[in-house]
């Protein structure tokens, strides 16, 4: 039971009911989709993005508790955050959630409480599906990204 | 000897179905996951093994293992002989009018490819039409897309009701002239509906329309005699059906398997080879091309003769047992939603939990020992049909308890509790 209340934890609960930031952005000039098509979780990222740094966030779609948390908390973090420390935080998180920290991932605020994760492999896609999407979203790419 | 009175089992009366003499025949149940006695409820993805299967497999490695119908030694007469045998148990299994009607294929996916390839390609044409229901597994729906991609044709799908079962009118509404086949599956790995398969073929046959039946999740839990259905094709895989995985059955009428071109070319498939002309083999090895699964076809029939001896019909009653109790049980947990509530129904319990994400279930049911399938079953359309991403499935195997039935719903109840 310990393992479980560590997965999911209140706030990662709180976010999935209440996701933050869950709109899509009409003036966003990146977007990109993420898609795991066994489990069915489905998002996409909208971003605003002025000179040089990410002015707005959103996200819609549907998914586990994990992965909307996820998508949520994400955009809290990012929102004015630099492409490149948007490309930082992704590294720290992957590293957390997978269990394959080196204490980078120690400087993470909010998003340690998906630290979790990495007792269930399994779910490790679906934490990381809505950032894999919003790399996609930087870097321009179009196919829809999947984490399965 | 023959003064000696003929066994139960002789005179074809299985014996009392006792559950937990049964459970003692798959070593896999007896294990914890996560501190917890397993209980294993993904049976429509794959069931588990009795010994009796991996000891016949392991014995054909361990003392008869050879090519088949081609040494003239005596461990080739063996294999070809224990693998042989097999077709026939098959043929009985299915009740299928002769032997040569049996196909072994790696499961029911190759056995649908291998009629879409061959039947589908030689008798479906631009503008034509395949008619399937909006029930299939994305097994009897790939196949058939490709085919219609490649010859113009056009894929048909019969609707269903919000119980989830086949609108049968409708689905003769859908049998036209350009119908060249209907394919559909026998019970719905998703939802647990078990179709009209005997009225569908009645009203195709009445158009000269042949029927394949996908038979993978029916074949373990109901007895299946496909010259009852009428059915031209009957496919099963023997991974569900407490064999091995990589082998399957396609059943087809001698008719229509003679006039069919072959599948794959190779060894075996042919009578004689010059570079000029080849003269296929005679049925069934025609759409046996290559050195078989030799010891999963024999895995396979010892599946087949550990289900005759518990007795379809018992395991029938025994699933619609431990079905009725969960859906009652389960059904009555306050947010608990039943996807597929057919009244022919059979192995399966879909279900949905409000605002919680059938991966959320998934994981915290793992965490109580409990396995079952969380996602699209691999039946994508039926998911938009229910207007859900995916579900929770717990489908029963021949071995399962209402004991195991009421650690489900305890599970669920704890989902409840961990996500608030």
């Amino acid at each position: 039971m310990s393992e479980l209340r560590e997965l999911y934890q209140e706030v990662i609960l709180e976010h999935s009911k209440k996701p933050r930031n869950y709109r899509a952005l009409d003036g966003a000039n990146h977007r990109a989709e993420g898609y795991n098509p066994l489990c069915g979780d489905h998002f996409t990222v909208y971003l605003d993005v002025k000179d040089g740094k990410i002015s707005d966030i959103g996200f819609q779609g549907s998914g586990c508790a994990i992965s909307k948390a996820s998508a949520s908390m994400m955009t809290q973090t990012l929102k004015g955050k630099t492409a490149a420390e948007a490309e930082e935080v992704f590294t720290r998180f992957h590293d957390l959630v997978t269990g394959h920290g080196s204490g980078s991932e120690q400087d993470l605020g909010k998003l340690a409480v998906f630290a979790g994760v990495s007792e269930f492999p399994l779910r490790v896609k679906c934490a990381t599906l809505a950032w894999h999407a919003l790399r996609a979203a930087l870097r321009g790419e179009e196919q829809a990204v999947s984490t399965e | 000897m023959s003064t000696v009175a003929k066994t139960p089992h002789e005179i074809h009366v299985a014996p009392a179905f006792d559950v937990q003499k049964v459970r003692k025949d798959f070593p896999v149940l007896d294990q914890k996951v996560h501190g917890k006695p397993l209980v294993y409820l993904d049976n429509a993805a794959t069931t588990q093994k009795p010994l009796a299967v991996m000891e016949a497999i392991e014995n054909y490695y361990r003392h008869d293992n050879s090519n088949i119908h081609r040494g003239v030694h005596a461990l080739s007469e063996r294999a070809t002989e224990a693998y042989e045998a097999v077709r026939v148990a098959a043929q009985k299994f299915l009740n299928a009018a002769d032997s040569k009607e049996i196909i072994f294929v790696r499961g029911t996916t190759e056995g649908i490819n291998l009629v879409a390839q061959t039947y589908g390609r030689k008798n479906v044409g631009p503008g034509d039409e395949v008619l399937i229901t909006a029930l299939e597994h994305h097994s009897n729906i790939v196949p058939w897309q490709l085919l219609c991609e490649e010859k113009g044709a056009k894929l048909r799908v019969a609707p269903i009701n919000d119980r989830g079962e086949l609108r049968l009118e409708e689905f003769e509404k859908l049998l036209g002239p350009k119908t060249k086949i209907v394919a559909v599956g026998h019970l719905s790995n998703a939802l647990g509906t078990i179709n009209p398969v005997r009225e569908i073929v009645r009203m195709a046959h009445a158009r000269n329309i042949p029927v394949l039946v996908d038979g993978a999740q029916a074949a373990p839990r109901m007895p299946v005699d496909v010259q009852s259905l009428d059915c031209d094709f009957y496919a099963i895989s023997g991974h569900k059906m407490y064999g091995p995985t990589g082998i399957g059955v396609l059943y087809g009428k001698t008719r229509l398997l003679e006039a069919m071109p072959p599948y794959q070319g190779g060894g075996d498939m042919i009578a004689s080879v010059t570079f000029d002309k080849t003269i296929y083999n005679r049925l069934p090895y025609k759409f046996e091309a290559g050195t078989p699964n030799i010891a999963d076809t024999i895995g396979l029939g010892a599946a087949i003769e550990y289900l005759n001896g518990l007795g379809m019909e018992q395991i029938e009653a025994h699933e619609a047992d431990l079905l009725t109790y969960a859906t009652s049980k389960v059904g009555a947990i306050p947010g608990v939603q039943l996807i597929g509530t057919a009244h022919e129904k059979a192995g399966v319990l879909s279900f949905v939990m409000e605002d919680i994400h059938p991966h959320d279930i998934g994981t915290i049911l793992d965490r109580e020992g409990i396995a079952v399938r969380t996602g699209h079953h691999c039946a994508q359309p039926v998911m938009q049909r229910f207007n859900i991403p995916a579900t929770a499935r717990a489908s029963f195997g021949l071995y399962n308890t209402r004991g195991e039935v009421d650690a489900l719903a305890a599970g669920i109840r704890k989902v409840r509790e961990v996500m608030g």
